[in-house]
């Protein structure tokens, strides 16, 4: 079903390949884009920057034909764009990858690659074709996927492949691609931009979005900024400079991305902890899991008290395991787990709720907030058994005054704490979720990939914030995650290679090229660069 | 530090109360979707029959849906953590036959045990609580399919039901076990009173009690309830068991409003389907996390007015069964549409 010619058209020179022109889009009482005007070129990759919330994923909605704008057009190619009804139409002109996944579970990775365009006669499905193509796909792409498995086994990393896939599998000239790294592996980046590089230079126009400004320095050639629903800059990116892209970003009047930086404050307290005799805050030892994130085998660590550790690794290296082991959202089978001198009960999360953990899940859509509770009962969940007066009756007044200064802090925008979270931004979801967490004040906290999906000025505030906490309050951190430049808060950081202890950095500023080359499982100085391990990299357990 | 700073705050706020009261007023429309239906209906009676609108009229059909209102409690508690039971119209009917048996002599087709009724009715409810507890195990602790495990159970209650009393009814019950469901204030059932209470009790929980919230977040997203530290697992075998215990009432009232416990209650009257309509028309959704006790309660006033207008009215007994379906699924349509998308599924 794919279009007979690609890029022959000499139309296809002349008109852009997208145009969306004077959008304006309003969700209840909250004006999401007023009069955005964005012009995709064949053959150029556009990078679009904004704050969560800024309008960026409405945008994209109204481009793959999601939903209509309250004003203003879409065309591609110089002609207006199908009506709303007719999806298979807009799927041809423009194919879109999604923050959210949108891979349907009980099917295999052949059928959401072809969904609604499986290959075959009459509108049967010719199955053997459909997985040759798809395996084709997928080869091209350099993956290893077994497209007879069912997506539902498939790891966040692994969906987005099979989105990706999807999206090229349509043949179309207009790609979006909606925060497409964030739960990808480094070496799974730079494949997707040779990719990305590849579809450009053969005349398709991408629209790429991210909160990763040098990803757009690296492979956008124009960058396009939106604040408040409004696009407040386009430029070609050889022109611009970061700090130019994050003050249109930030707006002006606000002191920016700079508060990170005061994080990074070496600090005596921590190594003072270490070296103290108190066995208090977390201890693992030779703790082992099983689980589909990635296994643990006979790993052992400590938090100190105020002290902030990193765990990082490749995905399936077991670090998403070792911190939900440790936030008792995961059972472990061997060896103990010790939160202030007692022993945690695997996979008990309540317990370790109680014994002062709080715990920043890695996937927020399916653990972090009730989508139809509002922000305040979301953010104080954690704490009822504090706010409830006798025999359990609780005012939601008291949520609302216990959430507020959390919602200020965190600076969460809604429409009141009432608000349904599902209503929220991505960001502001997050927020919620992080609020949730330390709303107890726990005295460890255990964040999984805390900035997946916020953008660069929240994200420092949040990393500041967690900071902030740990320092106050002498919390410990236990900070998993892939996103190389949030370790800096850390004191140490651990690298987990195939669920081991493969090595540890003892204090900031982080080597970025010895931290990469180490989760590769290289040693310190990585100078044998020939040794490549495509096979492990992103090798899976199909089973 | 975001925009907010930028304006006023006062402004802010002000802005804030406004949408959030606007939303509160939203929320209160989708609550009392169902009223206009309602007032439609009680206009429709009024002109079928003027026996309809008269006190002694509804102090009936008070008493008729009281007991399937207090079912309508329990599997509402239960579609909220996202769970169902079928097995609700089982334990409504053998709850009060196990209780009547052990009352009533053995010519009586009881077991001559002569049990006082005061501990037959702590059975009931031991009875009732002892279902839910199996049921919530089973699904909980035993990772079955609740449809599957509660589809079971209805059919073995159902055969328990019929092989204690050998398929007779249980007359002469004692005047205490018949009070609930017999016994009338003036014109007030005692019935209707305490079915009020319940669903006036239950949604006070749901509103401002931690575990009524809790069961709001474990319905709405599971594994966020577990990593906020919900006992998740604890609540859902505890819901199941609410539910199966406000059953064992509702059998007892029905058993009351009737003095007799027949062997047909429950199972094979079906009572199981309009307990389900009731709670869906009046917007407990099927996926859990959404609905509350005013649309449940609105849900069960609908098909009692439907119930009573039909006996009213001049239709064939042969066809009251097709006009009464047909009349729920127009009611849900209509649910759905005053609603909004969230009603109704």
């Amino acid at each position: 079903m794919t279009e007979p010619a690609m890029p022959t058209a000499s139309a296809a020179r002349t008109a852009p390949a997208a145009e969306a022109l004077g959008i304006y889009k309003q969700f209840g009482s909250t004006q999401a884009l007023r009069g955005v005007d964005l012009i995709l070129q064949p053959g150029r990759c556009l990078g679009l920057v904004g704050r969560n919330g800024a309008g960026k994923s409405t945008l994209v909605s109204i481009l793959s034909g999601i939903y209509p704008a309250d004003a203003g057009q879409v065309r591609f190619d110089g002609r207006p764009a199908p009506p709303l009804g007719a999806p298979g139409e807009w799927r041809r002109r423009i194919a879109t990858v999604f923050q959210h996944s949108m891979v349907v579970p009980g099917l295999t990775v052949a059928e959401n690659v072809f969904l609604a365009r499986q290959p075959g006669p009459a509108g049967l499905v010719d199955w053997r074709r459909m997985r040759a193509q798809a395996q084709q796909i997928m080869a091209d792409w350099g993956f290893r996927l077994d497209v007879s498995q069912p997506c539902g086994s498939l790891s966040v990393e692994q969906r987005q492949i099979v989105e990706i896939a999807r999206a090229l599998a349509a043949g179309t000239r207009c790609l979006l691609l909606d925060e497409p790294t964030a739960a990808l592996e480094r070496a799974a980046v730079q494949r997707l931009f040779e990719r990305v590089r590849q579809l450009v230079s053969s005349g398709v126009a991408v629209l790429y979005i991210s909160h990763h400004l040098e990803e757009v320095f690296e492979i956008c050639q124009d960058a396009a900024v939106i604040r408040d629903g409004e696009l407040v800059l386009t430029e070609p990116v050889a022109a611009l400079s970061k700090e130019r892209l994050v003050a249109a970003m930030v707006g002006s009047g606000e002191p920016g991305a700079a508060s990170a930086a005061s994080s990074r404050v070496p600090r005596a307290a921590a190594a003072d902890a270490r070296r103290g005799p108190a066995p208090a805050g977390l201890v693992l030892e030779h703790v082992s899991a099983a689980a589909p994130q990635g296994s643990l085998h006979d790993v052992s660590l400590e938090v100190r008290p105020g002290e902030r550790v990193g765990v990082t690794g490749l995905l399936s290296a077991g670090v998403t395991t070792l911190a939900r082991v440790a936030a008792g959202a995961w059972p472990y089978e061997a060896g103990t787990v010790v939160i202030d001198g007692k022993r945690l009960v695997p996979g008990r999360r309540d317990l370790a709720l109680r014994a002062g953990v709080g715990y920043i899940p890695e996937d927020r859509q399916a653990e972090g907030f009730v989508p139809l509770l509002g922000v305040a009962e979301n953010g104080t969940m954690t704490i009822v058994d504090w706010l409830a007066r006798r025999l359990g009756w609780l005012r939601p007044r008291s949520r609302a005054a216990a959430m507020a200064p959390l919602a200020r802090t965190l600076s969460i925008v809604s429409a009141g704490l009432a608000q349904p979270v599902g209503e929220l931004s991505g960001g502001n979801q997050q927020k919620v979720t992080v609020a949730r967490s330390i709303a107890r004040k726990p005295r460890l906290i255990v964040a999984i990939a805390p900035t997946r999906g916020v953008d660069v000025a929240s994200k420092s505030v949040l990393l500041a914030e967690l900071a902030a906490m740990t320092e106050q309050s002498g919390a410990g951190l236990l900070l998993a995650t892939d996103e190389l430049s949030d370790l800096d808060i850390c004191d140490r950081v651990v690298v987990l290679v195939r669920g081991e202890q493969f090595t540890e950095f003892g204090a900031p500023p982080f080597d970025r090229e010895a931290l990469i080359a180490a989760t590769e499982g290289l040693a310190h100085r990585g100078r044998d660069g020939g040794q490549q391990q495509p096979d492990d990299s992103d090798g899976q357990e199909s089973t | 530090m975001t925009d907010i700073s930028e304006r006023s705050r006062a402004e802010v706020e002000a802005v804030l109360q406004g949408r959030s009261r606007r939303a509160a007023a939203i929320s209160l429309v989708r609550e009392a979707a169902l009223v206009p239906v309602l007032i439609l209906l009680i206009i429709v009676g009024a002109l079928v029959n003027p026996a309809f609108l008269t006190v002694s009229n509804f102090s009936g059909i008070g008493q008729q849906v009281s007991s399937l209102g207090v079912v309508v409690v329990g599997e509402s508690l239960i579609l909220l953590i996202g769970g169902l039971d079928l097995s609700l119209e089982g334990t409504y009917g053998l709850a009060p036959t196990v209780a009547a048996w052990l009352m009533v002599p053995a010519l009586e087709y009881g077991s001559g045990a002569m049990l006082s009724p005061y501990l037959a009715l702590v059975i009931l409810l031991a009875v009732g609580a002892f279902i839910g507890l199996v049921n919530g195990l089973l699904i909980v602790k035993g990772r079955l399919n609740g449809f599957i495990v509660t589809l079971g159970m209805t059919i073995v209650l159902a055969g328990l039901q019929q092989g204690i009393v050998k398929g007779n009814t249980l007359f002469n019950l004692p005047a205490p076990f018949n009070y609930l469901g017999a016994k009338e204030y003036g014109q007030i059932p005692v019935s209707l009173i305490v079915t009020v209470i319940i669903f006036v009790v239950t949604g006070l929980f749901l509103r401002y009690h931690r575990t009524g919230r809790a069961i709001y977040a474990v319905g709405g997203n599971r594994e966020a309830a577990r990593a906020a530290g919900i006992k998740v697992d604890r609540v859902r075998i505890g819901v199941y068991v609410v539910g199966s215990l406000l059953a064992a009432v509702g059998g007892l009232m029905e058993a009351g409003r009737v003095s007799a416990v027949t062997g047909t209650q429950g199972y094979q009257e079906g009572i199981i389907f309009a307990v389900f309509a009731a709670a869906v028309i009046g917007g407990v959704s099927l996926r859990g996390g959404r609905g509350n006790m005013v649309g449940a309660a609105s849900g069960v006033i609908l098909l009692g007015l439907v119930q009573n207008i039909l006996d009213l009215s001049n239709v064939s007994n042969y066809w009251i069964e097709a006009v009464d379906g047909a009349v729920i699924l127009v009611a849900l349509l209509l649910a759905r549409i005053i609603g909004g998308e969230a009603a109704a599924e």
